[in-house]
């Protein structure tokens, strides 16, 4: 089993919430509220989970965007949060994301030759003629044709512009790139495209990935392992297989039983959750699922359920298996 | 089978732009029978929104106008009905729900201001037995604490409420066809199943007719009776649920179906389909999705195809069909 290139311990972020007049501290959002897990090298680590359950917060806490508010993050063997700014742009040439929206992450004056020669340039391709050339060969790995090049990204439809995106963070070599919902905008004929561009990425250049989305089929598609957040938290991490046929979590049980299949012989035993998400500046106490969860027990809105293994690297985070 | 209650007889409905006419929608056929939940399903840009604004006359005039084709709701065609009419209609025997409630709802009043609202311009009813309508509604559709909420504003609910909400004045009038367009797509997967079951509930209970607008083709399996898929503002294949998903004619429909990821499928490699969504243009030839099919051949760059009847509600809009291309169509079903 290969190394792991990243490990997060502990990563907490906490936004301030603003009140009054003044602009006061009133309140924290638990955005990311201790979460640990570990990236192998050259594996695909799926993150899902629900709309406003940290995941973006995740990603870019961990490469520093956003600054963690308590936590360790080691890129190989090193804990970062501890680095220099100097340090953290070098650093950045190993680490790249890509985001949902590609037409937000491009700045629309500029034209593709200079987006995806921009990071070759910060990091030191002084050489006008050098970057031309780079820039060409990195569209055409990501199969776009250098003559576009000299065009904006307005001339381009969403597959096209993510494509854009990916060429731009594959520009200096990178060994860990985290994808934040890089096919959600995406039509499902131009997503396929994508998500296998992205695997042959990952062969061809040794590539390991953090990939966050929401959509578990895709998520299950594309990763070795998979993690499942829910109000800041990690609920249950496993190998794709283990978590999609046996879940654990009552909470990955339900979000897989309510997920649509485009199959009219498979029936679903749907577990209806009720009720909405709770607020993260405002989470339940113990475990922040048991408000939801159709087998809480007493002990559930006490404590909170430690996240541990209960199979062979099947991580889970509920009092159901914490006496075994 | 039932009754029909909306009838599209090729709409044909037009944008008239700067940069030229864009035929949205072009020469679209289908109906809704009584009771029956049908899916519109096709990627962005493909006419769905504009097929449904054009039903409920919503299209903004100008740029866009309907130019050609018939919309029968009942017996009374509202492709020639006055405005008058259509406010009628509107929200009473047809009612709408959009993706995005927070959009739909006025963020400066109350959700009971607005529901009375709705409920006033139909019914000939007092505010105190509006409210109580209201408060039923609400409750029909599972919001907890439905007192209290009529007196919150939207932005006090979370989106998955506030899609219930919408659906709750939507079915305040007992319309006989309900319009949703993409009315879970902003919504978490588990809210989504709340709503879905909301709907199916509301199609079995009251014989509503659901006209659903998606892309997702997990939902279509989920809620609908049959499915029209469209392309590029045209209709390309129209069957039952069980025959788009299982056993799809058209290249198109076949290759969206290869290339979603499975929840408990085991592919290595997707199918994708090459080249990106077409919009749609006034001055194409041929079939829209022949630059982008592998069995295209030479007739299909130079002729729209028909659409081809394939028996019981069925339709195809691809020369496979012809006779002449039989052969062809036996090589494309057996290499899927
Ligand atoms: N800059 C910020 N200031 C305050 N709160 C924030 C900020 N960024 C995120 N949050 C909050 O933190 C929580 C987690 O947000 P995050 O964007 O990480 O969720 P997510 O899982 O990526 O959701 P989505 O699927 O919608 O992208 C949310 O409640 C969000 O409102
Ligand atoms: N007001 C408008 N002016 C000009 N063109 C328009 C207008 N509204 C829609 N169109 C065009 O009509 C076509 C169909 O749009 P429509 O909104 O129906 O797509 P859709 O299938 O609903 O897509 P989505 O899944 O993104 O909602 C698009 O090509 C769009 O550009
Ligand atoms: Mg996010
Ligand atoms: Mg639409």
């Amino acid at each position: 089993m290969s190394q792991p290139i990243l490990e997060v311990k502990g990563l907490k972020k906490y936004f301030p919430i603003q009140g009054g007049v003044f602009g006061k501290t009133v309140g924290e959002v638990k955005a990311v509220d201790d979460v640990s897990f570990h990236v192998r090298e050259g594996e695909i680590l799926g993150i899902v989970g629900e709309s406003g359950c940290g995941k973006s917060t995740t990603g870019k806490s961990i490469l520093r965007l956003i600054e963690p508010t308590e936590g360790e993050v080691k890129f190989e063997g090193k804990d970062i949060t501890k680095f220099s700014s100097e340090d953290m742009r070098k650093l950045r040439r190993d680490m790249q994301i890509i985001f949902q929206d590609p037409y937000a992450s491009l700045n629309p004056r500029h034209t593709v030759e200079k987006i995806v020669g921009e990071p070759l340039l910060v990091h030191g391709m002084k050489s006008k003629s050098e970057r031309k050339k780079r820039v060409r060969q990195l569209l055409e790995i990501v199969g776009l044709s250098s003559y576009h090049a000299s065009r904006y990204p307005h001339q381009f439809s969403g597959g096209q512009r993510q494509r854009i995106g990916i060429a731009r963070a594959l520009a200096n070599h990178p060994k860990l790139i985290i994808c934040d919902e890089p096919v959600s905008a995406l039509d499902v004929s131009v997503q396929s495209q994508i998500l296998n561009l992205m695997e042959e990425l990952r062969d061809e250049f040794q590539l390991t990935y953090i990939f966050i989305a929401h959509d578990l089929s895709v998520v299950k598609h594309i990763s070795d392992r998979v993690g499942v957040m829910y109000l800041g938290r990690m609920v249950e991490l496993a190998e794709k297989d283990a978590l999609y046929e046996e879940p654990k979590h009552p909470y990955t049980k339900a979000l897989l039983s309510a997920v649509p299949e485009p199959d009219p012989d498979i029936v679903k035993e749907r577990v209806i959750l009720e009720g909405d998400v709770p607020s993260p500046a405002n989470p339940p106490t113990g475990c922040a699922f048991h408000t939801r969860c159709p087998f809480a027990m007493d002990i559930c809105s006490q404590v909170r359920p430690e996240f541990g293994p209960v199979d062979d690297q099947h991580f889970v985070a509920c009092h159901l298996y914490n006496d075994k | 089978m039932a009754e029909a209650i909306l009838e599209l007889k090729e709409l044909s409905t037009h944008f008239f732009t700067d940069s030229g006419e864009i035929p949205a929608v072009d020469q679209v056929s289908f109906t809704v029978h009584k009771g029956e939940v049908v899916g519109v399903v096709g990627e962005s840009g493909s006419g769905k929104s504009v097929t449904s604004l054009s039903i409920l006359q919503l299209i903004p005039k100008p740029p866009g106008k309907i130019v050609n084709g018939s919309i029968f709701y009942k017996d009374e065609n509202l492709a020639k009905a006055s405005e008058k009419r259509m406010k009628k209609i509107r929200g009473n025997e047809i009612s709408m729900i959009f993706q995005e409630p927070m959009t739909s709802l006025n963020p400066v009043f109350t959700i009971g201001n607005q529901m009375r609202e709705a409920i006033r311009i139909h019914q000939k009813v007092s505010k105190q037995t509006a409210t109580e309508k209201a408060i039923h509604m609400l409750k029909v559709v599972g919001i907890p604490r439905a007192e209290d909420i009529v007196n919150e504003y939207p932005h006090q609910l979370s989106g998955g409420m506030r899609q219930r909400v919408m659906i709750a004045m939507a079915m305040s009038s007992e319309p006989s066809l309900l319009i949703a367009d993409e009315p879970t797509t902003a919504l978490d997967v588990t809210i989504q199943a709340q709503i879905l079951d909301l709907m199916k509930k509301i199609n079995k209970e009251e014989q509503t007719s659901i006209l659903l607008i998606t892309h997702d083709l997990g939902v279509v399996a989920d809620i609908c009776d049959r499915v029209v898929v469209m392309y590029s503002g045209q209709v390309v294949e129209q069957g039952t649920t069980r025959e788009i998903l299982k056993d799809p004619k058209h290249p198109y429909t076949q290759g969206l179906i290869r290339s979603l990821p499975k929840l408990h499928g085991k592919e290595k490699k997707l199918y994708s389909i090459p080249g990106t969504v077409a919009r749609p243009r006034k001055d194409h030839i041929g079939c829209r999705f022949a630059p982008r099919c592998e069995f295209a051949f030479e007739r299909c760059f130079k002729e729209n195809p028909q659409i081809y009847n394939l028996g019981e509600g069925r339709e195809s809009r691809c020369f496979l069909h012809s006779k002449q291309e039989g052969e062809r169509l036996k090589d494309v079903t057996t290499n899927t």
